[in-house]
């Protein structure tokens, strides 16, 4: 009270308007990324207590092997659904770089090459997403389930029942190394992509025009933002993403088979939404998606050491991202407007 | 509360009229559907002519019975700009449930296993309508996490073993493929839900809100339709059909086991897409939902009897969908489309984002 007269003796005017509302500590459970910071703790604690190896540095390094390739691929899928396009695709596209890689591999291409084919072909995939849902208009979510159906097939087509196996060292060098003997090479690429992908989205123009356009697109192109070629490129970046985590995962499990990466788009979209992304658009954070991918990870490797099937997990999964989303909704007590 | 906002976004739904063209393709995308879906028939026939036998036909019909079903009750929830992605974990759990209770019970008669699959289905379906109707949380979350929950609970239930023949009764797994009049049971329970939905569809005053709702749910709601009422009861339909499918599942491959139906929610949606059902709401009727599952059913059990490879299958049925939703969007003409139901937005919104 008395430091609002000073200030309004000195500014003489009857209130203040500040920049930013003030610091309250309630304020902070009202973000999400708190929330989850503070979940991310009790997951950690609660495994520190009841399970002796948990803290274990070498398991815990290792255990990042089970996310790393997914959460690769829900940094872009955060960007797209910021921007209110989905895209299901993103395991078939996997299958399809793997596929490809596989028969580079067969005729001959080095291992450096084909890493520029996984991804080049990831890209090519979103070229096609990008181009049906722009050029065409179409809803992202229709789309990318066809084209999933699509590129799975062609993956399955090539590959029969067979599998392609016999790949160069170098890529399981980076599928399943480690920097330093302790620091598994995917974690380390994921937290890399994550920087970049957090510096694009919170330290770029296009990052707040991606927010534009996901808060309202027709406001957004009319103020001058070329929407298309945001969504398009944004499909591409997805693709080529999904190309370098299907490098990452051929390297690790060091073969291709038909049934590569199945059902991981839920389960990247699940990650990208307990992250704190809305679905209908225009908010969400690359740090809450790294909470929520660390948070996951750090389950999923709890349940694994307290020889808890992978399956229960699955139900973890599906009931935090209920109960995060209803528990909010259900506190405040208010329906939507 | 104010009126602003609300006059706002009645603005923003109001770009879904269409032009006489593509008003003209919409009136006739069914009959067109199904010209292509003979003409398909034929050309097959005319490279396979076993394809046109009876029997044959007759299997096609069994064959997608299951798909006919579910692609019925995924349109009602479709044209409420909502998506059930749960129907085929719900379909396994309840599969699961009925195939562990005739393995228990030997001697409970059939109807008492279907009733208690389809009360399962509904149950399921329920709690899906109360978080999406009453919370207001968007469908394509809930669905989402509601699918790992019910697939989950389905290994949690059977311990991951698998109810194989040998544990179910006789009478349990011959319902689906008896006949009756010539058709399998699975033929006519789905010809009964499709008269049952295009009466609801077409002369229930619960049907036609549902279009109201999904065409624009502002203006629905000023009309005085009760939207979370109505989304509670589309998603335990839609649960209760795919509780009933579980048991016929089930009963048809006479096995049960945590995976069944893994995936099957997608193409089941891709059914609905080639059927011309808009997934932005309010655009689709039960003969789209039929035609597109028998599209479907025509080119898996076809491609055999032309000797391709059934590798092919997948890419063909992504090819067949690209080509249908670019169809049918340019008969829609539509700028905007929305993939996502814009009117959660605002709630969703206040979730994420921090309220200062």
């Amino acid at each position: 009270m008395n430091t609002m007269t000073e200030a309004a003796a000195v500014k003489t005017s009857r209130y203040e308007i500040a920049e930013r509302g003030k610091f309250h500590v309630a304020d902070l459970l009202n973000h999400w990324e708190c929330l989850l910071a503070l979940l991310l703790l009790i997951v950690f604690a609660v495994n520190c207590v009841l399970l002796p190896n948990f803290l274990d540095l070498y398991n815990l390094a290792d255990s990042s092997f089970n996310f790393s390739e997914k959460a690769l691929i829900a940094l872009p899928m955060a960007l797209l659904i910021i921007c209110r396009e989905i895209d299901i695709s993103v395991s078939a596209i996997i299958a399809l770089s793997s596929v490809t890689m596989g028969m580079a591999n067969h005729y001959g291409v080095p291992a450096l090459g084909l890493f520029a084919v996984g991804i080049g072909t990831g890209a090519l995939c979103g070229v096609l997403n990008g181009i049906l849902v722009t050029r065409f208009t179409l809803p992202s979510i229709v789309v990318t389930i066809g084209s999933m159906s699509l590129f799975r097939g062609l993956a399955s087509v090539v590959l029969g029942d067979q599998a392609f196996t016999n790949y160069p060292d170098l890529l399981a060098v980076w599928g399943q190394g480690y920097f330093f003997d302790v620091l598994p090479r995917p974690f380390v690429v994921l937290v890399v992509a994550a920087a970049l992908f957090a510096l694009l989205l919170h330290g770029t123009v296009w990052g707040r025009r991606i927010y534009a356009i996901g808060n309202n697109p027709v406001a957004a192109r009319f103020s001058g933002i070329a929407v298309d070629r945001y969504r398009l490129m944004l499909f591409i970046l997805t693709g080529a993403m999904a190309g370098l985590a299907a490098c990452l995962l051929t390297g690790r499990i060091g073969s291709t088979r038909p049934n590569i990466a199945m059902g991981w788009e839920l389960e990247i979209i699940t990650m990208v939404i307990l992250g704190g992304v809305s679905i209908s658009g225009g908010a969400g954070t690359i740090g809450g998606v790294m909470l929520a991918v660390l948070t996951l990870g750090m389950v999923t490797y709890g349940l694994a050491l307290a020889n808890i099937p992978g399956i229960i997990m699955t139900i973890v999964v599906g009931l935090l991202l209920l109960i995060t989303i209803a528990v909010p909704r259900l506190l405040r007590g208010k329906r939507k407007p | 509360m104010s009126l602003k906002p609300q006059i706002v976004s009645i603005a923003g739904h109001c770009s879904q009229w269409a032009t006489p063209a593509g008003n003209l393709l919409r009136r006739r995308r069914e009959p067109l559907l199904a010209l292509l879906i003979t003409l398909l028939i034929l050309l097959v026939g005319v490279r396979a002519p076993v394809f046109l036998s009876l029997h044959s036909m007759d299997n096609l019909l069994t064959d997608s019975a299951l798909t006919i079903m579910l692609a019925l009750t995924q349109m009602l929830v479709i044209v409420t700009r909502g998506i059930d992605l749960s129907v085929a974990s719900n379909l396994a759990l309840s599969g699961m449930m009925s195939a562990l209770l005739a393995m228990h019970f030997p001697h409970l008669p059939v109807s008492l296993v279907i009733a208690a699959a389809l009360c399962v289905g509904l149950l399921l379906g329920l709690v899906n309508g109360w978080l999406i109707g009453y919370l207001a949380l968007p469908p394509i979350v809930v669905t989402l996490g509601s699918m790992s929950v019910y697939r989950g609970l389905v290994f949690v239930l059977s311990g991951g073993a698998w109810v194989s023949s040998r544990n179910m009764p006789a009478d349990f797994i011959a319902f689906p493929l008896a006949r009756l009049a010539g058709l399998t049971h699975l033929v006519w329970l789905a010809a009964l839900a499709l008269v049952a939905l295009w009466y609801v569809v077409r002369h229930t005053r619960f049907g036609r809100d549902l279009y109201a709702i999904g065409n624009d749910p502002v203006a629905a709601g000023y009309v005085g339709i009760s939207a979370p009422q109505r989304l509670l009861w589309t998603y335990g339909l839609s649960g209760a059909m795919a509780g009933l499918c579980g048991y016929l599942w089930v009963a048809r491959y006479a096995v049960a086991y945590s995976e069944i139906a893994y995936g099957f929610e997608l193409t089941v949606i891709a059914a609905c897409v080639i059927g011309g059902i808009s997934i932005a709401g309010g655009i689709g009727n039960v003969s789209g939902a039929v035609l597109g599952a028998l599209f479907l059913a025509v080119i898996n059990n076809a491609l055999p009897m032309v000797q391709i490879s059934p590798f092919w299958q997948s890419a063909l049925t992504g090819l067949v969908i690209l080509s249908a939703v670019i169809i049918n969007g340019r008969g829609e003409k539509k700028r905007h489309k929305q993939i996502l139901p814009l009117h959660f937005h605002a709630s969703t919104a206040s979730i994420s984002r921090s309220s200062p």
